[in-house]
């Protein structure tokens, strides 16, 4: 005798919680093969009203912890995801429809990525940061700190790896994060967001929204409280009006990408989401 | 505004009480009242909670939430400049949105009244005229340990700085003893009090301090002392005990003030103050108001909420409405 089947309703993530939409919507989300996979929620834009204030909220206290804290917190995600690889590649297998091999590839790359980031957390401030020289018996200190609550259409054409692709450069600076997920391929991150309940990472520092990003971006690009988008999956969208409703609040904007080197690991994309703070000091003359 | 004379409010007192309102009196007055169905009254106001308002109605609710509101700061820190800010906040809450209606009143501690009302200027006056009251808290706020003649000094001082209505707490401690006419006669000396020389009243509002009342029935008990004693609003909290206001206590004291309407005709007000936070939860107040002594009741007079916080809050939504997308915390004042 067979057991029954139990297939799995994927929630949101929001400010640390699992929550249903608050619309009450779902989608289907179907195999490579069109057969039916499980039930996704479909974020309304009071989803991501409530998404951006768990953010905000979380703010103060990641941006607050030291680098190395961050650093550590970060790196142990990518623990907890070596531990579940399995399911990944399972999610992606189905998902995707690529091969075993192809699957564990994506997730080893992942994996990979994040450590990359990881490990730039509390090394990237002396890369980024600098004494200016002056003239005068100054000390003249730049240093990057986060820009805040960053808005992020992750890239669409991957599930696992477009995702971190997009949100670990965002973390590691201090930033929270709203991401809505790959509308086609929304498991890995729901998956991914049961990783981050279950590690060091606050409530609310990264926040996922799966369902159709042509209809909460619009809402996440004008959000006053947002103080940068990320359009790297947007391409298909009319991001061009994204970036002008961005512009009205003056959101740190970056542009989407395509092709196998979308959202390739750079430091760039870690920069893009700081804002430079520069102090004067006095300098001891003895 | 000009609270009851006291002397009618003594005379209603002894008439409704049958006797002076002694601590055997009024014990058996206030316990001869009928229960509070605990259960029922959760429900009802749960069920109140879940209208759906929105859009014109939303609106509406917005401007006359921050119309109702008695812009507070109660804290040891208040300086001078702190009423001040607070002030302009008041007097315009909104400084992108010319149409933002300005709140009811602030609400200070006594010694800060001369610095509201210079403040405020030409804006203090009354609610009903677009005006700013100022209410002051008094009688040793908040925990109202103090003797009767401190807590007289107390709020004569802060009438006598001008203050428009006077935010007193009531003997907690008095109340849970039973001694009910101790309680009765602080509250009508309080009243007396709140005499001006020039034979007008100061608005008196008696805080019931919910949170440690304990029971529904005591705080119904504490309700219908409390007017039979003179007073004009009855309020649940002074913000500083948890929980504070809550939307069942509320719903408790309405009724309290619509029997007493039906009763005798007069009309008492009632302020929630204490953790209404959000534009979702005001709404929720404006409907039990609504629903259970009618929507005449939704004007300065006769309803106030008592919040900080609150403002910020429903001036987002405004804004919201307003522009059609989500604002934020930086489009509104820290404090």
């Amino acid at each position: 005798m067979s057991r029954l089947a139990v297939p799995k309703t994927y929630k949101l993530y929001i400010g640390g919680a699992f929550p249903r939409s608050e619309s009450g919507r779902t989608y289907e989300v179907l195999a490579a093969d069109g057969s039916f996979l499980a039930n996704a929620a479909l974020a309304s834009r009071k989803d991501a009203r409530d998404a951006v204030v768990a953010a905000r909220a979380a703010v103060s206290g990641w941006s607050g912890a030291t680098a190395y804290n961050r650093g550590q917190v970060l790196y142990r995600i990518a623990e907890l995801l070596e531990g579940r690889r399995a399911q990944f590649v399972a999610e992606i297998e189905e998902t995707e429809g690529v091969t075993r091999a192809a699957a564990s590839a994506q997730v080893d790359e992942a994996i990979d990525r994040w450590v990359w980031y990881a490990g730039w957390a509390d090394k990237f401030a002396q890369v980024a940061g600098n004494a200016n020289p002056v003239a005068g018996p100054y000390f003249n200190i730049s240093v990057p700190e986060p820009t805040g609550v960053v808005a992020i259409v992750v890239p669409q054409d991957s599930s696992l790896l477009g995702f971190v692709s997009a949100v670990a450069p965002a973390l590691v600076a201090g930033n929270s994060v709203v991401a809505v997920a790959s509308e086609r391929f929304p498991l890995s991150a729901i998956s991914l967001a049961e990783v981050l309940a279950t590690s060091d990472v606050p409530k609310g520092v990264v926040n996922v929204l799966t369902g159709s990003p042509a209809e909460i971006a619009p809402w996440l690009a004008s959000h006053a409280d947002v103080n940068a988008l990320d359009l790297v999956g947007a391409g298909a969208l009319d991001w061009v009006s994204l970036e002008i409703d961005a512009a009205d609040t003056l959101k740190r904007v970056l542009r989407p990408e395509s092709g196998p080197d979308a959202a390739a690991p750079a430091l760039g994309r870690i920069a893009a989401f700081t804002e430079t703070k520069t102090v004067w000091h006095t300098k001891s003359l003895r | 505004m000009s609270g009851t004379s006291l002397v009618s409010a003594r005379e209603r007192a002894i008439a409704v009480l049958g006797g002076e309102p002694d601590d055997a009196t009024l014990r058996r007055y206030l316990h001869g009242i009928a229960g509070v169905d605990a259960v029922g009254l959760e429900q009802r106001a749960a069920g109140l909670g879940t209208r759906s308002i929105k859009t014109s109605s939303k609106q509406w609710a917005l401007d006359r939430i921050i119309e109702l509101i008695d812009l507070t700061t109660l804290e040891g820190a208040d300086t001078p400049g702190k009423v001040r800010s607070l002030v302009a906040k008041a007097v315009n809450p909104d400084p992108s949105d010319a149409s933002t209606p300005r709140v009811a009143a602030v609400c200070v501690y006594g010694d800060m009244v001369p610095y509201a009302i210079e403040a405020l200027g030409g804006a203090h006056g009354d609610p009903d005229d677009g005006l700013i009251s100022v209410a002051a808290v008094a009688t040793a706020f908040p925990s109202g340990r103090a003797s009767l003649d401190i807590k007289l000094a107390d709020t004569a001082e802060a009438v006598a700085a001008g203050a428009d209505e006077i935010d007193m707490v009531i003997d907690r401690g008095a109340f849970l003893a039973g001694r009910y006419g101790l309680v009765f006669d602080q509250i009508a000396a309080v009243k007396e009090a709140c005499r001006r020389p020039d034979g007008t009243s100061a608005s008196l509002k008696v805080i019931l301090e919910t949170g440690e009342l304990v029971t529904y029935d005591n705080v119904r008990r504490a309700s219908w002392l409390s007017i039979l004693a003179g007073g004009d609003f009855i309020k649940t909290s002074t913000g500083k005990v948890a929980p504070a206001a809550t939307l069942p206590v509320t719903l408790l004291m309405l009724e309290v003030v619509r029997d007493w309407h039906l009763a005798t005709g007069q009309r008492i007000g009632v302020k929630p103050a204490g953790g209404i936070r959000s534009s979702k939860d005001a709404i929720k107040y404006l409907v039990t108001v609504a629903e259970t002594v009618g929507e005449e009741w939704l004007q300065p007079h006769l309803f106030r909420f008592g919040a900080s916080s609150l403002l910020n809050d429903v001036l987002l939504q405004r804004q919201k409405i307003a522009s059609g997308h989500y604002s934020g915390a930086d489009y509104v004042t820290i404090d």
